[in-house]
């Protein structure tokens, strides 16, 4: 046993290659760690958290003016397990201070510990839970109001926000306790329920029925649904992300591994003269690649827990659900992948090293397997290019194995940020065309009254003010269609309305009364197509004559107001005015005028996106430093077993800044191939993905969200492979221009 | 044409491998280093050749200050002014003999035609020129040094330096490589030469220097 400790201290006497080791597998471990989280967070994602939260599977309220707290109470003996009632009120609230916001109508369940109650056990995502009046817990939803915010009520009192939380099952919009909520004003009793059978609409709908009419009812089934829609909208980007991460991971790790062994031949070499046997040299190498590789993975697994808590959470928002904890069986499976992957490449390096005749291993410390290399070193060496760089271009031919891991590690960085950039690019364009009207217009005039209370008519002060181009005008409408449950959110518009510049996914822009076009979520809705048409009350058949990209998931209609006789909508007029025009005297001239304008702008990113952006970033990073990481172990690798013929080089006259444009340029074939071979992978992952979240969110994307790649960009994103294998060397390259001469010929 | 005057090269702990040593080697010399293992023969050669700093004292050559040179213009000067041969002759096995041959012209970006010239022209003076297509490993011990020399001979440099050409050759190729030396130096080739070979220095050299624990041996 003391001659393998021999050998793998001696391969550890090599600090600057230990710790390197030790970083890569750590940095792989890492990224082995968020990808099992995210195939984990991925995997039903809706089931985990309700069951997580032993999730209400029907939500009752019961109003107070006709159901008593003690007949509420007795309904639970309906269900196999319930519990309530909690008190329900309903208020408005809007931060303190912000006068000119309407309040924002919450239900507010009165409840002392939502979080340990038998079922819906609430998840506090910040802050902590109300423990007196005057306090209150936002639930995490469209109304993100921070802890420490202080809110007024409509009634004038204030509330302080001391915590957020989230219910999978979508219980209440804000929790108060139970003596808040009476004194708020309370409406009603909240029960909740959990059932054997509750797994079909049949079996829910029977359970609502049982409770009487006096009961509204909220099944776990329709909330489920929601979930769905969102989960299917980003699995595939999270998929993605995980499964690059995995493969990287193990590449590096593999390549790690081997790579390590086989620095250690010629020490092996030694020690069989010396008499170890094949055996010993086996579990040597194993024990010497194992060494580092477990440090590697301890410090990744902490780090990838560390890492974990801001990815979950984003994951969390994206899924609206909870940030999943940090969970022993990820971390257990990621140490025990990387044990079995460097086992796996460490295991056939060492047999390798056994079986190789000691007098051939003493030499291959010093010099590649002889052979291999020699076309690339020859035609290197007939080519015009400075003998630096063509020494660095044809070097790692002599270890093909561990070029095409680099390779690979490369191609897949750069798949990475392929997919990440494409990604970005395409939800920036589908946010874009959520502001059409915003960006194709240079002013916008809201409704307005004069002071005498008449309605002016904007239209006409729009067309008679000097520097008006274009204008049009649009307002919301319900619009009630046959087949259809609720009505389609509808826009109603005047003037040339195809100004607004929504892109058409089949079919054209209306020009008449009686046409309409609408979103793909309607036509999946009503299970129409472009052509068809379409009947309701308070207007005539409409045609459907296209389908309109307007960056929304939604059932949407949009017509011209002349279909709905009737209708009295409040417009928003949106104005491009003619070149040359001072906008901000047009803006004054309309004022004086009576009409409230101001120049157009673009909104900020939604949060979704902020988080999906936030999301995308920190694993491309994660993923690309893995990939540099990779690299930098690779060159290390090369560097310390080409060591001698350095110092060879550099005693016939090689500089130091040529060393390291030697050693750079090593990387050069594998970061080119790698980055080429790389970028048509990420484009068909970002092909794939991107079309699939849409389907998962109900929409259709134009062409134009998908193919973001300009030719300049897929030229760059490919420059960008030898770019991350540079950077990859950099440090090696450092180290072998600075190595002394006589020290590089010293070295064995 | 190198002045070595007051060298001492220390390592770690203070061992002295050199000790306030001085030496002068003329144009057209040829001197030969001797001395048991750890002497500090490789030493001096190391700071001649620019490749070691000294400690204390200065190393000049050919009118340059190697002692003070940095690591570039340290390697500018090998390009210019040394051929090195070592003992164990380190040429690089995944290039040709010629390729081997041809590498410190192309690092010091001579042009192509002319290096080609030259290395065919040193391969045959040498008598490899049939080996030029060859790689290192396929080659004799004897051969693998003429390939060696004929590499350290491609800039045409004015001082050659040896480290133990013979050591790790048989008797018959060690003979080779004598002769080698004694017909360049008949071609006016400066020469610093170590070894422990008595009869190399005997044959080539026309001065010997005797180094014992980092000095000029007295006597």
């Amino acid at each position: 046993m003391s001659a393998i400790r021999t050998v793998v201290r001696g391969a550890q006497r090599r600090r600057v290659s230990t710790i390197v080791i030790v970083a890569a597998t750590a940095m792989a471990v890492t990224a082995t760690v968020l990808a099992g989280l995210l195939l984990a967070a991925s995997s039903a994602p809706f089931a985990n958290a309700f069951a997580g939260q032993h999730g209400a599977h029907l939500t009752a309220f019961f109003d107070s003016a006709k159901t008593t707290k003690d007949q509420a109470a007795a309904t639970a003996s309906q269900a196999g397990q319930a519990t309530g009632p909690f008190p329900v009120a309903a208020t408005g609230i809007r931060p303190e201070g912000l006068q000119g916001m309407p309040f924002t109508a919450l239900r507010v369940v009165g409840r002392a510990d939502p979080g340990r109650d038998p079922i819906d056990k609430v998840s506090l995502l910040s802050g902590r839970w109300a423990r007196t009046t005057g306090e209150i817990v936002m639930a995490r939803g469209d109304l993100r109001i921070a802890p420490g915010t202080v809110v007024s009520l409509e009634n004038g009192s204030t509330l302080t926000v001391v915590g957020e939380a989230r219910s999978i099952s979508q219980t209440a919009q804000a929790w108060v306790t139970p003596d808040q909520a009476a004194a708020l004003g309370q409406t009603g009793w909240q029960m909740l329920y959990r059932y054997a059978d509750a797994g079909t609409v049949a079996a829910m709908t029977a359970h609502q029925t049982a409770l009487g009419p006096a009961a509204q009812t909220q099944s776990w089934l329709g909330v489920r649904d929601d979930a769905a829609h969102r989960t299917q909208l980003f699995v595939p980007l999270l998929t993605a992300f995980g499964l690059i991460g995995l493969a990287l991971a193990a590449l590096v790790i593999g390549n790690v591994a081997a790579g390590t062994v086989a620095s250690a031949t010629r020490r092996i070499g030694v020690m069989k003269a010396l008499g170890l046997t094949p055996a010993q040299v086996v579990r040597a190498c194993l024990v010497q690649a194992l060494i580092p590789g477990m440090i590697g993975a301890v410090l990744g697994i902490i780090a990838g827990d560390l890492l974990a808590v801001p990815l979950t959470a984003d994951v969390a928002d994206l899924f609206g659900t909870v940030p999943m904890s940090v969970t022993p069986w990820v971390d257990a499976l990621a140490v025990v992948a990387a044990v079995l992957v460097i086992a796996a490449t460490a295991a056939p390096a060492a047999w390798r090293a056994a079986r190789l005749r000691t007098v051939d291993a003493l030499a291959v410390g010093r010099t590649p397997l002889s052979g291999r290399g020699r076309l690339a070193a020859r035609l290197a060496a007939r080519s015009r290019l400075p003998r630096p760089l063509s020494l660095g271009l044809a070097q790692p031919f002599t270890r093909p194995a561990r070029l095409l891991a680099m390779l690979l590690t490369v191609a897949f960085g750069t798949a990475a940020a392929t997919f990440a950039i494409g990604l970005a690019s395409s939800l920036r364009l589908v946010q874009a065309a959520d502001q059409k009207p915003a960006t194709s217009a240079d002013v916008v005039v809201y409704p307005s009254r004069d002071a005498d209370g008449s309605v002016p008519n904007p239209g006409a002060v729009i067309a008679a003010t000097p520097g008006t181009g274009s204008y049009y005008g649009r307002g919301p409408a319900d619009i009630t269609i046959d087949g259809l449950r609720e009505a389609a959110r509808g826009t109603v518009t005047t003037g040339d309305a195809s100004a607004a510049g929504y892109e058409m996914l089949e079919g054209r822009w209306y020009t008449a009364p009686g046409e309409a076009v609408v979103t793909t979520g309607f036509l999946t809705a009503t299970g129409k197509h472009i052509g068809d048409t379409v009947t309701g009350t308070g207007h005539g058949p409409l045609t459907l004559v296209g389908e309109v990209f307007d960056g929304s998931a939604n059932n949407h209609l949009y017509t011209d107001v002349a279909t709905l006789p009737g209708l009295r909508a409040p417009f928003e007029w949106y104005v491009k005015l003619t070149p040359g025009t001072d906008r901000a005297a047009y803006l004054q001239t309309l004022t004086s005028r009576n009409l409230m304008a101001e120049a157009t702008r673009a909104e900020g990113a939604d949060g979704t996106l902020i988080v999906l952006n936030s999301l995308t970033a920190l694993l491309t990073a994660l993923l690309v430093s893995v990939a540099a990481l990779g690299v930098l172990n690779a060159v290390v690798l090369d560097s310390r077993d080409r060591v001698h013929d350095i110092g060879v080089q550099k005693s016939i006259g090689m500089t130091p800044k040529q060393t390291a444009f030697m050693v750079i340029s090593s990387v050069g074939v594998a970061g080119l191939i790698g980055g080429v071979a790389g970028v048509p992978a990420g484009y068909l992952v970002h092909h794939w993905a991107v079309p699939a979240m849409a389907r998962g969110a109900g929409i259709r994307l134009p062409d134009s969200t998908i193919d973001v790649f300009a030719p300049t960009l897929l030229l760059t994103l490919a420059l960008a492979g030898l770019i991350l294998a540079a950077a990859g060397a950099l440090l090696p390259a450092g180290w072998a221009a600075r190595t002394r001469t006589a020290v590089a010929l010293r070295t064995e | 044409m190198i002045d070595v005057v007051d060298v001492s090269r220390r390592y770690e702990g203070d061992r002295a491998a050199l000790d306030h040593l001085s030496l002068q080697v003329a144009e057209g010399e040829c001197l030969a280093l001797l001395g048991p293992s750890g002497s500090g023969k490789s030493t001096l050669l190391n700071l001649i050749a620019g490749l070691d700093r000294p400690t204390e004292g200065s190393v000049t050559v050919g009118g340059t200050r190697v002692d003070r040179l940095g690591e570039a213009a340290a390697a500018r000067y090998r390009r210019a002014t040394i051929g090195l041969v070592f003992q164990f002759f380190n040429l690089l096995d995944d290039l040709t003999v010629t390729d081997n041959v041809l590498l410190p012209a192309q690092i010091a970006g001579r042009p192509a035609a002319g290096s080609r010239r030259r290395a065919h022209e040193l391969l045959e003076t040498l008598g490899i020129d049939r080996h030029a297509g060859a790689y290192p490993g396929r080659l004799s011990g004897g051969e693998r040094q003429r390939v060696a020399v004929a590499r350290a001979l491609m800039n045409r440099p004015p001082l050659l330096l040896a480290d133990e050409p013979t050591g790790a050759l048989d008797t018959a190729s060690g003979a080779e490589v004598r002769k080698l030396l004694i017909d360049l130096h008949a071609d006016g080739q400066t020469i610093v030469l170590v070894t422990h070979d008595e009869v190399l220095a005997e044959a080539v050299a026309t001065r010997t220097v005797r180094l014992v624990d980092g000095q000029v041996a007295v006597g």
